[in-house]
């Protein structure tokens, strides 16, 4: 069974048709990389499969773990072990943040069944995870993502990934507003959570973010559809050729 | 017009002058016999008074019940159990039920030292004390209810604290109400000598059975020179209650004064707040939250007076109303030609969580001083739904999800709360409607 299976979807937003049919399978153990020009529907995808209101799904549907995603409300889906890296995380004053993966990961342990986590374990979890991505003790104390750089809250992000342990991360252009550095920290960050019970999406526009984080499938979207898959070599294809091949063939 | 003197049909169809004025000989008396005509004259405010255009108490309240009748020990029973819900170690506890002092609930005995404690009644019944009569004076802010109350207040707390004293105990007054469908007007007083520092909380819960009474209450606060006063107010009343208070506060110079109000109960209510600066040196944060659900009617109205120059004042308030509830919060700032160098802030916030909840801002700002720092702001809306979603899609449900955003907005104004206790206290009470909410 695969862990996610996104067949034939069709999404409208307003009365535009955005996905026009869009087919994805991701296994265990899997990166796969999505890339495509402004407009293709990247976003719109992962924002579908996190459950974001205002989408309308008009045909096709979407498995995870073999059951029907779409039926699912979206802390439904973080407990099943879907979680997705935003693009522009939101700012939260006056939720520490603290509080909120405290919160978060308990509601998704109760969710499943198990047990609240203690707060002295969790405080040990969080503190080991945050000194290996660089993240200082007193920026858990403050608002969720409040004051925080672009690059802060992108390791926040990741920081929620090492602490959830979700099965599917799916990461929406986390290299946006990121210098080389940041890049390199949130890339390791991720790297390390690779393993073969997970998998990941990585969605992108730019080739370079894919020499961190190295896919072994690579999917081009455009106008709303997977035009051509390939291996880790199609992601340097395009960076010389550039989309508007692909836009022509789709 | 069925509110005018006309007693057979007025306000007070069910009670004539006699009974409806409180005790007191001579001085006291005189002063009962002005203030109730002068509540007759206006009758129960209305709509078209500027200061309670929202809330229209010839509409909400309709009528002034009958005074409740003196707590019998049935009624100690029942309040002594109601006790229990408000308990806070370590305070002095002073108990009214149904509008009386009663020390066998109340603490009277261990006080700390520096504190004095006297009830109303003693005081306004003693012929040799007519210099007390002032306690029933309305000073600046006559109005038709603090009118009634200084006519009928059977009793209340009498608190002096000694120059100097700094109080360890926080005072807690607590007025419970055991009748149904009667009245009860108390009227409390707190002054605060020379650099004395004191907590004061109140608290106002009904016992089990207590059902659709009115209480109509003042508290005058009285703040010396270098003084520092922690007041937090809670309003737990019963769902078909009417609550009425006024509280005045008159700042000396150098004090510290944070006064913070929270209204979770009672069907209808209003709070009103005379602060004065009578000193230079002094500041003020009075900050409320309102969280109100079911068709709830809460008003907190401020007036607030920079008489002198040299002071700061901070009101932060915040509404979350649900269902199709009512909350309204209006903010008078004056600061007086002379009173140069004033700060003042004001900032109201509500969150409506319902399409039929109601919030009503109303901040007016007078500044006749031209060397000066004031501001405003007020806002209504909805929760964000990207916030939402951001943590629905971490796992919390949406109730919960709600839950933790609706703290985050109350916080700013409960975190104000300086003591650990009190603070705690008020976080529970915002706890416990969230998870009434389901």
């Amino acid at each position: 069974m695969s862990l996610l299976e996104v067949k034939n979807l069709q999404v409208r937003v307003e009365d535009r048709e955005i996905l026009h049919g869009l087919s994805l399978t991701v296994n265990e153990g899997e990166v796969h990389a999505i890339m495509g020009p402004n407009g293709s529907g990247k976003s719109t995808l992962s924002h579908v499969i996190a459950g974001k209101p205002g989408y309308e799904v008009t045909g096709g549907e979407i498995l995870f773990k073999g059951e029907d995603l779409l039926a699912m409300a979206p802390d439904e889906r973080a407990a099943k072990g879907v979680f997705l890296a935003f693009q522009y995380p939101v700012e939260i004053p006056g939720v520490a943040t603290m509080t909120f993966l405290r919160t978060a990961l308990n509601a998704q342990r109760k969710s499943r069944g198990e047990g609240e986590f203690s707060t002295p374990d969790f405080l040990k979890k969080v503190r080991e995870v945050a000194k290996r991505l660089n993240i200082p003790q007193d920026m858990l104390k403050r608002g969720v993502n409040v004051g925080f750089s672009g690059g802060e809250k992108k390791r926040n992000e990741v920081l929620q990934m090492a602490l959830f342990e979700p099965s599917l991360c799916i990461l929406d252009e986390m290299d946006s507003g990121l210098d080389i550095d940041a890049l390199r920290v949130a890339a390791d960050g991720v790297n390390a959570l690779r393993s073969p019970g997970r998998a990941m999406v990585v969605i992108t526009h730019y080739q370079r973010l894919l020499n961190y984080i190295v896919p072994d499938f690579v999917h081009v979207m455009s106008k709303g559809k997977v035009v051509k898959s390939g291996g880790k070599e199609l992601a340097l294809e395009l960076e010389a050729s550039g989309y508007a091949q692909f836009e022509d063939a789709a | 017009m069925l509110w005018q003197k006309r007693r057979p049909e007025g306000p007070w169809r069910t009670c004539s002058p006699r009974r409806a004025i409180g005790s007191g000989t001579g001085k006291v008396l005189e002063l009962r016999q002005q203030a109730f005509e002068a509540f007759e004259r206006a009758g129960l405010p209305h709509r078209r008074l500027e200061d309670w255009k929202y809330t229209d108490l010839r509409v909400l309240m309709r009528e002034v019940l009958p005074l409740a009748a003196a707590p019998d020990a049935a009624a100690l029973q029942r309040a002594k159990k109601a006790l229990k819900s408000v308990a806070v170690s370590d305070a002095c506890r002073l108990v009214l039920v149904d509008g009386v002092l009663a020390p066998s609930l109340s603490d009277v005995a261990s006080l700390e030292s520096g504190v004095h404690v006297q009830t109303l009644r003693e005081v306004l019944e003693d012929g040799s004390n007519a210099a007390r009569a002032d306690l029933l004076e309305n000073g600046a802010m006559s109005g038709p209810m603090i009118a009634l109350n200084a006519t009928m207040a059977t009793d209340g707390a009498v608190i002096t604290v000694d120059n100097g004293a700094v109080l360890k105990k926080p005072l807690h007054i607590v007025h419970v109400a055991t009748r149904s469908s009667a009245a009860s007007h108390t009227r409390s007083f707190l002054k605060l000598g020379q650099a004395a520092h004191a907590t004061l909380l109140e608290s106002f819960v009904a016992a089990e059975d207590a059902k659709s009474y009115q209480v109509n209450d003042a508290v005058i606060l009285w703040l010396g020179n270098d003084t520092q006063l922690q007041h937090v107010r809670l309003v737990a009343d019963a769902g078909d209650a009417t609550n009425i208070t006024t509280a005045v506060f008159t700042i000396g110079a150098k004090a510290r004064l944070a006064t913070f109000n929270m209204t979770s109960g009672g069907g209808l209510s209003r709070y009103q707040g005379y602060l004065t600066f009578a000193g230079e040196g002094s500041e003020v944060s009075a900050n409320g939250v309102n969280l109100l659900n079911g068709r709830q009617h809460a008003d907190s109205t401020l007036f607030l007076d920079h008489a002198v120059p040299n002071c700061a004042s901070r009101e932060v308030f915040r509404a979350v109303v649900d269902d199709r509830a009512h909350s309204v919060f209006q903010g008078r700032i004056i600061v007086q030609p002379h009173a140069q160098k004033t700060d003042a802030k004001m900032m109201t916030r509500a969150l409506l969580l319902s399409d039929e909840a109601e919030a009503d801002n109303k901040p007016e700002l007078e500044i006749f001083a031209d060397d000066v720092t004031c501001g405003h702001g007020a806002t209504t809306g909805a929760l964000d739904e990207s916030l939402l979603f951001y943590l629905r899609a971490r796992g919390l449900s949406e109730k919960e999800a709600q839950a933790l955003l609706i703290q985050a907005f109350v916080g700013e104004a409960i975190e104000s709360i300086a003591s650990d206790t009190l603070r705690e206290l008020a976080i529970s009470t915002a706890q416990r409607w969230l998870a009434a909410r389901g």
